[in-house]
C-alpha cells in the first residue's frame, strides 16, 4: 500500500512503466501464444508429426467447450454473488449422476446414429439442467444467503461451498459408489474422419455444437432479456445495482439457475465423452478456475475464452507428456496468468 | 506382565505428565508442576498399562497415534488460517510433501530381487530426525513458491492455488515411478527407536535403561511411536504458543483484523503472511514424516483431499481457530467421531442393507455426509467452535474480551 501511494506521487517510474507494460493484455495474449508455440516446438522435437497436433488442438476445442460450460457458470456465481464455488465441479458431477439415475429409469432407446447415445440421454439434459440449477440454489437458500446477511468475508463463502462440495460428494457416494460408470456400456464409440485425417468422435462434435448452442442461448440471455443486465450491472459493481433498484433475489436466484443448469449440461457431456467417476468434478475445478481467472472474473464471455485455451493447451500438451497431467498443465498457466496479469484478458487494470 | 507394564507406562507418561502439570495453577513454581506433573502422570500411565486389556489398549494407542499427527496438521492450518488468516486448502500438498521427503531419505535404495518392481530416488538411509528436517524444509520451500506469486493477491487465489498444488503434488507422486515408486506403494520406511523394541536392544542406552525396556515385544512398537508422536505435539504446540505471543504473533493477528492498518503501521504485509503461510507448512510437514514412519509403507491415495485436507479443516474448525489448544482437542475431537461413526455404521448396518442391497458396502460414506454437515452447522451457527479463540493483547495480561 505504501509503495502504491510513493509511485502516485513520483509518476510512474521507468521499473513501474516495465511492470505495467509486462501486465497489458497484450503482453498476456503474447506470451500465452508463446506457451502454445513452445508447446508445439517441444512436441515437433519429440517426433510428433504436424497431423497430430491439430487433431490435438481440433480435440481441445471440445474439452475447452465442455469446461466452458462449467467455467461460465462459475464465473457468473463468481462475479455476481461473490461466491468462490468450490461446488462447482460437484455440481457438474452431480448433474451426470442424475442423467445416469435417469436413464435406469427410462428404456433404453436405440442410439441415434452416428451418436453413440439415443434421445431420451437428449430429454434427460433437458430435465438435469434445471435440476442441477435448482440444487446450486437450494444450497444457496440454506447456507449462503445466511453467511451473506452476517456479511461473511468471501473466504467463509470458499469454506462453506467446500462443506456443500464434499456433502454433494458423499451423496453421490452413496447413492452411486465409487466404481467408474458408463452411461451406456459397451456401446461403441467409433471415430470419424473429419478432414485432413483428424479423427474424432460424433459425439464430440455434438458436445462442441451444444456447448455452442447454450452459450449463444446465454448470450441472448445476457445482453436482451432485462434480466441479463440486471446479472452484468451486478458482476459490474454489486453496490451500485443495489442502490439503482435491481431486483437482488432475482438476480441471486437466476445466476444459480443458469450457473447451474450449465454446470449440470457440462458434467453430462463430460460424462458422455470420457466416464462417470464421483471426483470427476473435482478433479476439473483446476482448469475451470483456471479459465475463470484466465477470461477475468465475472466475465462470461472471458470465461467461454479461457476454456478453450485451457483445453487446448491441456491437450497439446499430452503430445509429450503423461495426459495424466492436464490439470496440473492448467494449473501452470494459472501461475503463469497470476504473475503477469492477475486480472486477466478482460480486466482492467489494478483489477484484482 | 508388571515389566511389560513398567516399560509401556514408562513410554506413556509423557502426554499424561505435560497435560498433568498444565492443569496444575500457573502459581505453583514450574519446578515443582514439572516434578509432579511427572509423577501424577507416570502413576497415571501405570495403572491404565496394568487395567486397561491389552486389545484395548492397542486401539487406544494407535488412535492416539493418528490423532496426534492430525493435531500437528491442524496447529499447522491454525497459524494460517487461525492466526493470519489464510485459506490453504492444500493441506494435502504439504502433507504428502513432507511425508514423501523423509520417507525418501531414510529409506535405503531396494536391492536385489526388490530393485526389480521398487524403484525410488535419494534412498540415502539417513536417520529418522534428518528425514524429520527434510521434510520441513521441502514443505517450507513448496510453501515459498505457491505463497509467493498468489498471497499479495485476492485472499481467495491463495485457496485456488493450494488447490492446485495439492493435485500437483497428487499427480506427481502418482505418475513418477522413478522418485516413489509411483503407483505401488513406498515401502520399507524405517521405524525410529524400533530398536527399543527389538531382542538386541539399542546399544547407545545405558545398560540399566535398557533393561527396563527389554520386557517390551516387537507387537508393542505403537507405544513407543505414541511417546514420539505426542512429543511432536507437544514440541510444536508450545513453540507455537511462545510465538503467538511474541510481537511475531501480534502482527500476524493484526494482519489477519485489517490488513490496511497493519500496512500504516509500517508493517510488511505481503511478507508476514508469506512467512505465516511457510511456517504452517513447514508444521504440515513435519506432520507428513511422523505420519510416513509409522505407516512404514505409503502412497499417493493417502493425501487425497478428504482425509488430507478437509478432515484437518473441520477438525480445526470445530475446536477453536486461533487457538491451539483448540486445533488439538478437534483433532481428537473429530478423529474419535470419525472412527467412532465406523462402528455406528456397522451397527445400521440390517437397517442400511433393508433400504437398499448397494447401501451398507457404501456405509462408510455416511460418515462423510456427516462431517460435511457437521462443518456446515459450524459455520452457520457455532463458527468459534467448540473453545473459540483465545483474546490476549500479550504475555501474561488479561484477556480484552474476558
Amino acid at each position: 500500500m505504501a509503495r502504491v501511494l510513493a509511485r502516485r506521487a513520483g509518476g510512474p517510474r521507468p521499473s513501474a512503466r516495465l511492470r505495467r507494460a509486462i501486465g497489458s493484455r497484450t503482453a498476456l495474449v503474447a506470451l500465452l501464444a508463446l506457451v502454445l508455440v513452445g508447446l508445439w516446438w517441444l512436441a515437433g522435437a519429440q517426433g510428433v508429426t504436424g497431423q497430430r497436433l491439430l487433431s490435438l488442438a481440433v480435440r481441445g476445442v471440445m474439452l475447452g467447450g465442455i469446461l466452458a460450460l462449467g467455467a461460465i457458470g462459475l464465473t457468473l456465481i463468481f462475479g455476481v454473488l461473490r461466491i468462490p464455488n468450490f461446488a462447482h465441479g460437484d455440481l457438474m458431477t452431480w448433474g451426470a449422476y442424475l442423467a445416469l439415475f435417469g436413464l435406469t429409469l427410462l428404456p433404453a432407446g436405440q442410439p441415434l446414429a452416428p451418436f453413440s447415445f439415443g434421445a431420451e440421454l437428449l430429454l434427460l439434459l433437458v430435465l438435469v439442467m434445471p435440476l442441477v440449477g435448482l440444487t446450486g440454489y437450494l444450497l444457496d437458500r440454506l447456507v449462503f444467503r445466511r453467511l451473506r446477511a452476517r456479511r461473511a468475508p468471501s473466504v467463509i463463502l470458499a469454506m462453506a461451498a467446500l462443506g456443500g462440495a464434499f456433502l454433494l460428494r458423499s451423496v453421490i457416494y452413496l447413492g452411486w459408489g465409487a466404481d467408474f460408470r458408463n452411461f451406456y456400456t459397451g456401446r461403441p464409440r467409433p471415430a470419424v474422419e473429419l478432414f485432413a485425417g483428424i479423427r474424432v468422435r460424433p459425439d464430440q462434435l455434438f458436445i462442441l455444437g451444444l456447448a455452442l448452442l447454450l452459450i449463444f442461448l446465454l448470450y441472448l440471455l445476457l445482453e436482451r432479456s432485462k434480466m441479463g443486465k440486471a446479472m452484468r450491472a451486478t458482476a459490474d459493481n454489486a453496490d451500485l445495482a443495489r442502490i439503482s433498484g435491481i431486483d437482488t433475489e432475482g438476480v441471486i436466484r437466476w445466476t444459480w439457475l443458469i450457473g447451474g443448469g450449465l454446470a449440470g449440461a457440462g458434467g453430462v457431456m463430460f460424462a458422455l465423452d470420457t466416464q462417470l467417476r464421483p471426483e470427476m468434478g473435482w478433479w476439473l475445478m483446476l482448469p475451470l478456475f483456471s479459465s475463470v481467472i484466465l477470461g477475468t472474473i465475472g466475465n462470461a464471455y472471458g470465461a467461454l475464452v479461457g476454456a478453450l485455451i485451457i483445453g487446448v493447451v491441456w491437450q497439446t500438451s499430452t503430445a509429450f507428456l503423461n495426459p495424466a497431467y492436464g490439470p496440473g498443465v492448467a494449473f501452470a498457466v494459472l501461475i503463469l496468468v497470476l504473475l503477469f496479469r492477475p486480472q486477466g484478458i478482460f480486466g482492467r487494470p489494478g483489477g484484482a | 506382565m508388571g515389566d511389560a507394564a513398567l516399560a509401556k507406562s514408562l513410554l506413556l507418561a509423557l502426554p499424561l505428565a505435560f497435560l498433568a502439570a498444565r492443569a496444575l495453577p500457573a502459581r505453583v513454581p514450574w519446578i515443582a508442576r514439572a516434578l509432579l506433573g511427572a509423577a501424577a502422570g507416570w502413576a497415571v500411565a501405570f495403572v491404565v498399562a496394568l487395567v486397561v486389556p491389552p486389545g484395548q489398549m492397542a486401539y487406544l494407542v494407535s488412535f492416539a497415534i493418528v490423532g496426534s499427527i492430525y493435531a500437528v496438521l491442524a496447529l499447522g492450518l491454525n497459524v494460517q488460517w487461525g492466526y493470519t488468516g489464510l485459506f490453504n486448502i492444500g493441506i494435502a500438498a504439504f502433507f504428502a510433501i513432507g511425508a514423501f521427503t523423509s520417507a525418501l531419505v531414510t529409506t535405503s535404495m531396494p536391492t536385489g530381487a526388490a530393485a526389480a518392481f521398487s524403484q525410488q530416488a535419494f534412498g540415502l538411509g539417513a536417520p529418522f530426525l534428518a528425514g524429520v528436517v527434510a521434510a520441513g524444509v521441502a514443505a517450507g520451500v513448496l510453501a515459498l513458491l505457491v505463497g509467493g506469486p498468489t498471497l499479495r493477491l485476492r485472499e481467495d487465489y491463495l485457496a485456488i492455488a493450494t488447490i492446485g498444488i495439492a493435485e500437483l503434488v497428487r499427480l506427481v507422486f502418482q505418475n513418477e515411478r522413478w522418485l516413489a515408486n509411483g503407483p505401488q506403494p513406498l515401502r520399507g520406511i524405517p521405524q525410529p527407536l524400533a530398536c527399543l523394541v527389538r531382542d538386541p536392544g539399542c546399544g547407545w542406552l545405558p545398560p540399566p535403561l535398557a533393561a527396563l525396556f527389554d520386557p517390551l515385544a516387537p507387537r508393542d512398537y505403537p507405544y513407543v511411536y505414541l511417546a514420539i508422536a505426542t512429543l511432536f505435539v507437544i514440541v510444536v504446540y508450545l513453540v507455537l504458543e511462545r510465538a503467538i505471543r511474541s510481537p511475531w504473533g501480534r502482527v500476524l493477528r493484526a494482519v489477519r483484523e485489517d490488513e490496511a492498518a497493519a500496512a500504516m503501521a509500517g508493517k510488511d504485509v505481503a511478507r508476514v503472511r508469506l512467512q505465516a503461510f511457510v511456517v504452517g507448512a513447514v508444521i504440515m510437514g513435519l506432520g507428513g514424516a511422523l505420519y510416513a514412519h509409522y505407516m512404514i509403507a505409503i502412497d499417493y491415495t493417502h493425501f487425497d483431499a478428504l482425509y488430507a485436507t478437509f478432515l484437518v479443516w473441520v477438525m480445526l474448525m470445530l475446536g477453536g481457530s486461533g487457538n491451539n489448544r483448540g486445533a488439538i482437542l478437534g483433532a481428537f475431537a473429530l478423529w474419535g467421531v470419525w472412527t467412532g461413526a465406523a462402528f455406528l455404521v456397522d451397527l445400521a448396518r440390517p437397517v442400511l442393507a433393508a433400504i437398499s442391497s448397494d447401501l451398507p458396502a457404501r456405509g462408510p460414506y455416511l460418515r462423510l455426509l456427516f462431517i460435511a454437515l457437521l462443518m456446515l452447522f459450524i459455520l452457520l451457527y457455532r463458527p468459534k467452535g467448540l473453545i473459540g479463540e483465545e483474546r490476549f493483547v500479550s504475555r501474561d495480561s488479561q484477556g480484552r474480551d474476558g
